[in-house]
């Protein structure tokens, strides 16, 4: 058996004064005041940001922001036109799930909105949601309690299954619908977004109320979702879960191409 | 030991210890028991001709042993029995969920058994490599003409195996009893329920009772590892016999004939290489099965007949049948006698047994068209048989628009199409596509016959410009060695057949249509080089 001296020992003393890890420590150390600096002081910040932006939110600023920029589709006084549906009783949740995952305003007149960049402040956004939900009685943004992600995961997965999947696909990766409609992907959509989206039904989905799917259920759901999302593919990489199309696509293109390759190059002739 | 000493010395009785040492003891004594070495000396005299395009088949055969091993894997944990419980295995989202004994096994295995969902993607991916690997083997038999006689039946045999291992990838998938095999399963129903009187009550045999029942999985489980399997291993070694039996084909070549074969011997080079070749082809599968993740049963949850989940497909192999479901235009459900026909499921029931019954019988229909009765070991490149490789560019684009029809859903979402406008699209081009790769495949194929023709004839464009002391400037052409002019002059010419009276002076309408066929066949034609062309075309240049 060799002796396994401890490495430690043996460099301090080739060295003189300063270890080997000097320089590395020294360097973590550097980076760690800095790093917490910046963080310091983005969270500080942030913060501050916060209070400012609730107590800017009103409903005054949100009527003012509606007429500039949703009125001209939706009228006025929110009675729709001919171009887009009213939005009498939608509810502030309706606005913060449009607006805030970029649907609304819309770019282009398509078979459905996209999500894209969001175009107003989280401020701007409450402005308006508390704008529109003074006008008329509809769902609320939910409670962040609601959104913890700490439900019944098994619950909510087979309440997905039933309920979501046939437009979603059961791993959440999306799937088409008519007339060049689609569901989208529910990866990395925000818990709220997603609880706003099943208690108004934008576009083409269908609403799930309260006495469909319960608070506590679409909390089940999305941390369902949330499960799948954060826990690590067990079987490795999951093809963009698009089920047996991508595995086969896969099969012919990589698997049977690395093997075709090989053949040529075990019957190649030497040269 | 030299041959004047050898008599010189008598051998004792009693054995000599010799360099050969155990191996020798061992085969002899194996051999004076078992007479095996006539059998060793016959097979391992085989040679083999070398093309990468000779591997594909061997490729299929090594991916079944992967499967029969994995699957011998699986089958120690897995319960084929449709029996309720209630998943309390490792993954939380579907603890407590009830489901059948078969999911909650195959769930057991992907979580719980030690390498049990490495094993279960092996048998999954290497599944689809063996389907995948048979049909590119089809493809270069097909292309190359080497299903002509003698080996027609060999075709057939091949073809067999190809429809039995969907039969075994359909089965297998499912087993598991989760939710994408029970869409599946119910599309069968479906389809079985749609066949004229016996329907209803076919397809009550095969559930015991109304889908889903609690048999289907212990059956299907019986074919899947029992019946399934032993016919197509009987039919393997019937395969491998025949290509012993006729010898292997090989590619047009100096030194080449019909009566020979050029390659390697399989004891030791072929065998060795073969070899290798397995571990090779184990490899990639394990590589691909532990980096890629396949039918993922725990995100589908079981089987329930309520919910179908967005973007359900079979197996790739499937695809092509539910292609043809989906390309199937709607309102074909006719009443007739108080009973409904439900056209939209038996034309294309119709479409793809007539498809496959066309593809069985090709070699036969080939040799009535060609009246060509003669053996062929010497391979076809497929341009020289341009309406074979017209015809089968056609079939290919058929299968292929039936497959893109099975993703019509992807392929609208990703990019970004309407799912009506790529549905109306596709049905199209199911008639429309064969039509244009028939006549796409056979003017290439014609045109390069002409390429060919003008390179044997005056050589090479060299790209080296001369110019003549009289001015002119002329590309030289190099002339093609040997070895390459062989492959490009050897092939053997056709012509159409005449239309010749039988024995009793009549003239058959067969053999009319026979005639009209051939004429189709080989009307266009590049005619292939004479010797006196080829001479002639030397003096010129010399």
């Amino acid at each position: 058996m060799p002796r396994t001296p401890s490495p430690s020992a043996g460099k301090s003393r080739k060295q003189g004064r300063r270890g080997p890890l000097a320089t590395i420590s020294l360097l973590a150390v550097g980076l760690l005041f800095t790093g917490g600096a910046y963080a310091a002081f983005s969270t500080s910040t942030a913060s501050a940001e916060t209070p400012a932006a609730v107590s800017a939110a009103s409903v005054e600023d949100g009527k003012k922001l509606f007429q500039a920029n949703c009125a001209s589709c939706h009228g006025l006084a929110l009675e729709g036109t001919e171009n887009a549906p009213s939005l009498i009783g939608v509810g502030a949740a309706a606005v913060d799930f449009q607006v805030g995952t970029g649907r609304m305003p819309m770019q282009a007149h398509g078979p459905q909105a996209p999500d894209k960049p969001v175009q107003f402040t989280e401020d701007q956004i409450q402005s308006l949601a508390q704008y529109v939900a003074s006008t008329a009685p509809g769902p609320a943004i939910p409670d962040e309690s609601l959104l913890d992600g700490e439900g019944d995961v098994a619950n909510g997965a087979e309440l997905f299954r039933i309920n979501c999947a046939m437009c979603h696909n059961v791993a959440g990766a999306g799937g088409a619908l008519t007339e060049g409609k689609w569901a989208p992907g529910l990866s990395g959509v925000d818990p709220a977004h997603i609880y706003e989206a099943m208690v108004t039904g934008p576009q083409n989905m269908p609403v799930f109320n309260d006495t469909n799917l319960t608070p506590e259920d679409k909390r089940d759901v999305i941390s369902a979702l949330k499960f799948m999302e954060n826990s690590p593919a067990p079987g490795g990489n999951q093809l963009g879960s698009l089920g047996p199309v991508a595995e086969g696509l896969f099969l012919w293109i990589f698997g049977l191409g690395s093997i075709v390759a090989i053949t040529v190059w075990i019957t190649a002739r030497s040269n | 030991m030299n041959t004047v000493t050898a008599p010189a010395e008598p051998k004792p009785a009693v054995p000599v210890k010799k360099s050969g040492g155990f191996t020798a003891a061992a085969s002899n004594y194996i051999d004076e028991r078992t007479s095996i070495s006539t059998a060793v000396k016959e097979l391992g005299r085989k040679i083999f001709p070398d093309h990468w395009s000779f591997l594909l088949g061997e490729v299929a055969l090594y991916s079944f042993v992967i499967i029969l091993l994995s699957g011998t894997f699986l089958t120690f944990f897995f319960q084929a029995s449709m029996a309720e419980v209630h998943y309390e295995g490792s993954y939380v989202p579907l603890k407590g969920i009830e489901m059948s004994a078969a999911m909650a096994s195959t769930m057991d295995i992907s979580f719980d058994v030690r390498g049990g969902l490495l094993m279960r993607q092996v048998h999954h991916w290497a599944a689809l490599l063996f389907v995948a690997s048979i049909g590119l083997h089809m493809l270069r038999i097909f292309f190359t003409g080497a299903f002509r006689k003698p080996r027609e039946l060999n075709w057939v045999i091949g073809f067999i195996l190809f429809i039995l291992a969907m039969a075994e990838g359909f089965t297998g998938y499912s087993l598991p009893d989760d939710l994408l095999s029970g869409n599946g399963l119910r599309i069968i129903d479906g389809m079985v329920k749609g066949i004229p009187l016996i329907g209803t009550w076919t397809s009550f045999l095969l559930f015991g009772g109304e889908f889903p029942g609690t048999d289907i999985v212990g059956r299907l489980y019986s074919l899947h590892i029992l019946l399934l399997p032993a016919i197509i291993l009987v039919l393997i070694a019937l395969h491998l016999l025949f290509v012993v039996v006729h010898k292997h084909t090989q590619y047009s070549g100096p030194g080449r004939t019909q009566q020979n074969v050029v390659g390697y011997p399989v004891l030791p080079v072929y065998a060795a290489k073969a070899g290798g070749f397995f571990f090779i082809v184990f490899g990639v599968v394990m590589v691909i099965a532990s980096l890629f993740s396949i039918n993922p049963i725990w995100n589908y949850g079981p089987y329930d007949p309520s919910p179908v989940s967005a973007g359900t497909q079979p197996d790739w192999y499937i695809g092509f049948a539910d292609g043809i479901l989906r390309l199937a235009p709607p309102h074909l459900d006719v009443v007739l006698f108080d009973h409904t026909f439900s056209f939209g499921i038996l034309i294309p029931l119709g479409l793809v047994g007539l498809f496959i019954m066309l593809v069985l019988f090709y070699p036969f229909i080939e040799a009535w068209i060609t009246g060509d009765k003669r053996e062929h070991h010497i391979l076809d490149r497929p341009r020289n048989a341009a309406t074979r490789t017209a015809i089968g560019a056609a079939g290919v684009t058929f299968y292929a628009v039936l497959w893109a029809a099975a993703s019509s859903d992807l392929i609208a979402t990703h990019f970004k199409l309407t799912m009506e406008g790529v549905i109306h699209t596709l049905q199209v081009m199911l008639f429309a596509g064969p039509v244009i790769a028939y006549f796409i495949a056979k003017r290439t194929c014609l045109a390069l016959q002409k390429k060919d023709r003008s390179i044997a004839l005056h050589g090479y464009e060299s790209g080296r410009i001369v110019r003549l002391p009289g001015g002119e400037y002329i590309e030289v052409h190099e002339p093609v060695d040997d070895f390459e002019r062989w492959k490009l002059v050897s092939h053997e010419s056709y012509q159409p057949l005449m239309i010749r009276p039988d024995s009793r002076g009549r003239i058959t309408v067969a053999q009319r249509v026979r005639a009209g066929l051939s004429r189709w066949f080989f009307e266009d034609r590049i005619d292939p080089i004479t010797r006196a062309e080829l001479e002639s075309s030397h003096s010129n240049h010399h």
